[in-house]
């Protein structure tokens, strides 16, 4: 859908509508505020920019810190070709995740003031450092393949003198990240429903955030595979499906765990809405696992495919589960989102991908395996832009 | 020493002069158009509910450990020692996890400005570092407003459920709620049939989320520890393989 594109697709069609509608409600955000362009209330106040543009957008990007770890940190070099573009994504996850805070924040003007303004005791403080710190982390991380594009070996070398510490740093700074977006919600224990309300929400999202990372490298390969006329890395992406398939499994035996103990699985029964959703999240969460256990599947691309999808929009559900759904009932409202919520949301999936698109075209993250010697010490996964969020 | 305000439901007859008065020291329209709406809102502050015969009046309820306070960012909340939360917009970026963290439902945003605030009651903090009550206190014509010192307003009301002990539901709405506030309620019926949430924790909410945050640097020291030791590992074993492998 990018505009290298020579004709005028479906797809294109589809993407100019989207950023159309994206533009007029970025119009109506600024001229009428949060109150003109969403539905949030005194009751509501966080919907879908934060459940999904901020909430999924920082997770689906974890495929980053995954594979960093993986190859820099286990030093397993296999990985190492679908290593640039998992941090590509992650780069552009998190610039994206910023883009959606700026709709969300009631003052954007203002989003520097956790830099100067202190109070450790506030999770989202956590979360506001996590964002400024990892989004810099993650700018280095990229960095070599702008440098490699223009051929500038001296600031190469500086990067990869540091690459290690940073590295690391990335991991930590992602695992403290990834499980403090749970521990947002702690602070609702009355307001959040009981089948996703538990002291180790941020465990949970831990887990889920490592193996939404998996699933979306697998995704993400498979359409650049497409898009680029690339080989796919079967193997590859097989060993990545097991491990994936392993994690998950830890997930779902550590969520079976949590509501035993809390003696709410008689919840999952119940006839009402939040209990639908959460047999949704869960049925789309063991059915890839189960499958992907199975060598013939993780060995053909298609059904490789379906089940990192699967598991994607399994973890999109619990995101939204916990941010949204899951509050209505404690909050005593509904929340619908507005058109212009949706159209800001979708017009940053779809910027997203069209980012990718544009900078794998023209900056070596394919090919970074070729670099082998120098240069290629950084990153090289790919991951899709979806990201984003 | 820290201040309370004690609203008795039974003694209420709805007059709404509170509703004027807390307007009036915001600065904020009243007329009957806002008089007539029930409840509180980012331009009224505090709302007199009817439910049934019943009256309720809605406010702040400036918590001992409030949510609100511990979840902000940029600490533009702070719990003073008098008793009020008070708010700093100059310094409010408006993520409003205040709204979403308050187990009472209590902030409300201004949805429909540009530059928007958060906005609630804050117990006439000003008022009182003069020592003087709340306006809403000052203005109310009947005594079911009371001010003053918070061991006083608990005595006050247990004084007035154990005087009536048919008139009043036993219980006093504020004492362990959230970990306990600085508003109290006495009530004739429980209190959910006066619209008060009552599924709301009994202990101080901050406490759950700082559980987690404080791990924080253990997470840092040991997880870099831990990262540095196995890169250091697997990256000697690599270096010795790439060794013997040209040997």
């Amino acid at each position: 859908m990018s505009a290298r594109l020579p004709k005028l697709t479906v797809w294109r069609a589809i993407f100019a509508l989207i950023l159309a509608a994206g533009a007029y409600a970025t119009y109506l955000r600024v001229r009428y505020g949060l109150g003109g362009s969403t539905n949030l209330s005194d009751q509501f106040p966080w919907g879908i920019w934060i459940g999904f543009d901020v909430m999924c957008g920082v997770a689906l990007a974890a495929g980053g810190f995954t594979l960093v770890a993986i190859v820099h940190i286990f030093n397993i070099e296999k990985y190492r070709p679908i290593l640039r573009p998992a941090i590509l994504t992650a780069f552009l996850g998190y610039v994206l995740v910023v883009v959606g805070l700026l709709y969300d924040l009631g003052r954007p003007d203002r989003l520097w003031h956790p830099l100067v303004m202190w109070n450790p005791h506030s999770v989202m403080f956590e979360v506001a450092w996590c964002v400024m710190l990892y989004t810099t982390v993650l700018f280095l991380e990229f960095l070599p393949m702008v440098f490699e594009r223009f051929g500038w070996h001296r600031p190469l070398d500086w990067i990869h003198r540091i690459s290690v510490p940073l590295m690391i740093l990335g991991v930590l700074l992602s695992t403290l990240h990834q499980s403090s977006l749970g521990t947002l919600f702690l602070i609702v224990p009355e307001k959040l429903d009981p089948l996703w309300y538990t002291p180790i929400l941020p465990l949970l999202f831990y887990l889920s955030s490592i193996a939404a990372g998996l699933a979306m490298t697998i995704f993400e390969s498979w359409h650049s595979s497409r898009a680029f006329g690339r080989a796919l890395e079967l193997p590859l992406l097989a060993g990545i499906a097991r491990v994936l398939a392993v994690v998950m499994s830890v997930y779902l035996w550590v969520r079976f765990l949590d509501l035993s103990h809390r003696h709410v699985l008689g919840l999952l029964f119940q006839n009402r809405v939040e209990s639908w959703l959460f047999d949704l999240e869960i049925g789309l969460a063991i059915v890839p696992t189960v499958l992907l256990f199975q060598s013939a599947v993780r060995m053909r691309p298609g059904a490789l495919y379906a089940c990192s999808v699967m598991v994607v929009f399994s973890f999109i559900a619990n995101r939204l589960n916990v941010g949204t759904t899951g509050l209505e009932a404690g909050s005593g409202t509904h929340y619908i989102p507005k058109w212009s919520e949706v159209a800001v949301t979708l017009s940053i999936v779809a910027a997203g991908f069209a980012i990718f698109r544009f900078i794998a075209h023209h900056f070596p993250v394919f090919e970074g395996h070729a670099h082998e010697s120098g240069p290629a010490r950084e990153e090289e996964t790919r991951e899709e832009p979806v990201a984003v969020g | 020493m820290a201040n309370a305000i004690l609203y008795d439901s039974t003694l209420c007859i709805g007059c709404k002069a509170c509703e004027g008065a807390c307007a009036e020291r915001w600065g904020l329209p009243y007329d009957d158009k806002i008089a007539a709406e029930g409840k509180i809102s980012a331009h009224k502050l505090t709302a007199v509910e009817t439910h049934g015969e019943h009256f309720s009046r809605r406010l702040c309820m400036n918590c001992q450990q409030p949510a609100c306070a511990s979840v902000c960012p940029v600490g533009a909340l702070q719990k003073t020692t008098l008793g009020p939360v008070v708010y700093d917009a100059e310094k409010c970026m408006g993520c409003r996890y205040c709204m979403q963290a308050c187990p009472f439902q209590v902030p409300s945003y201004e949805w429909d400005k540009q530059l928007p605030r958060m906005r609630k009651c804050d117990m006439c903090s000003e008022r009182q570092v003069q020592g003087k009550p709340t306006a809403c206190t000052e203005a109310c014509p009947v005594g079911a407003t009371a001010f003053g010192e918070r061991d006083a307003m608990i005595a006050e009301a247990r004084k007035r459920l154990a005087g009536k002990p048919d008139g009043y539901y036993q219980k006093i709405y504020g004492i362990a709620e959230a970990g306990g506030t600085s508003v109290f309620y006495l009530s004739a019926v429980p209190f959910e049939q006066i619209g008060l949430r009552t599924r709301i924790p009994q202990q101080a909410l901050p406490e759950t989320t700082w559980r987690v945050l404080e791990l924080v640097p253990d997470i840092v020291s040991t997880g870099s520890v831990l990262l540095g030791g196995i890169w250091w590992i697997t990256n000697r074993r690599a270096e010795v393989a790439r060794k013997e492998g040209r040997r």
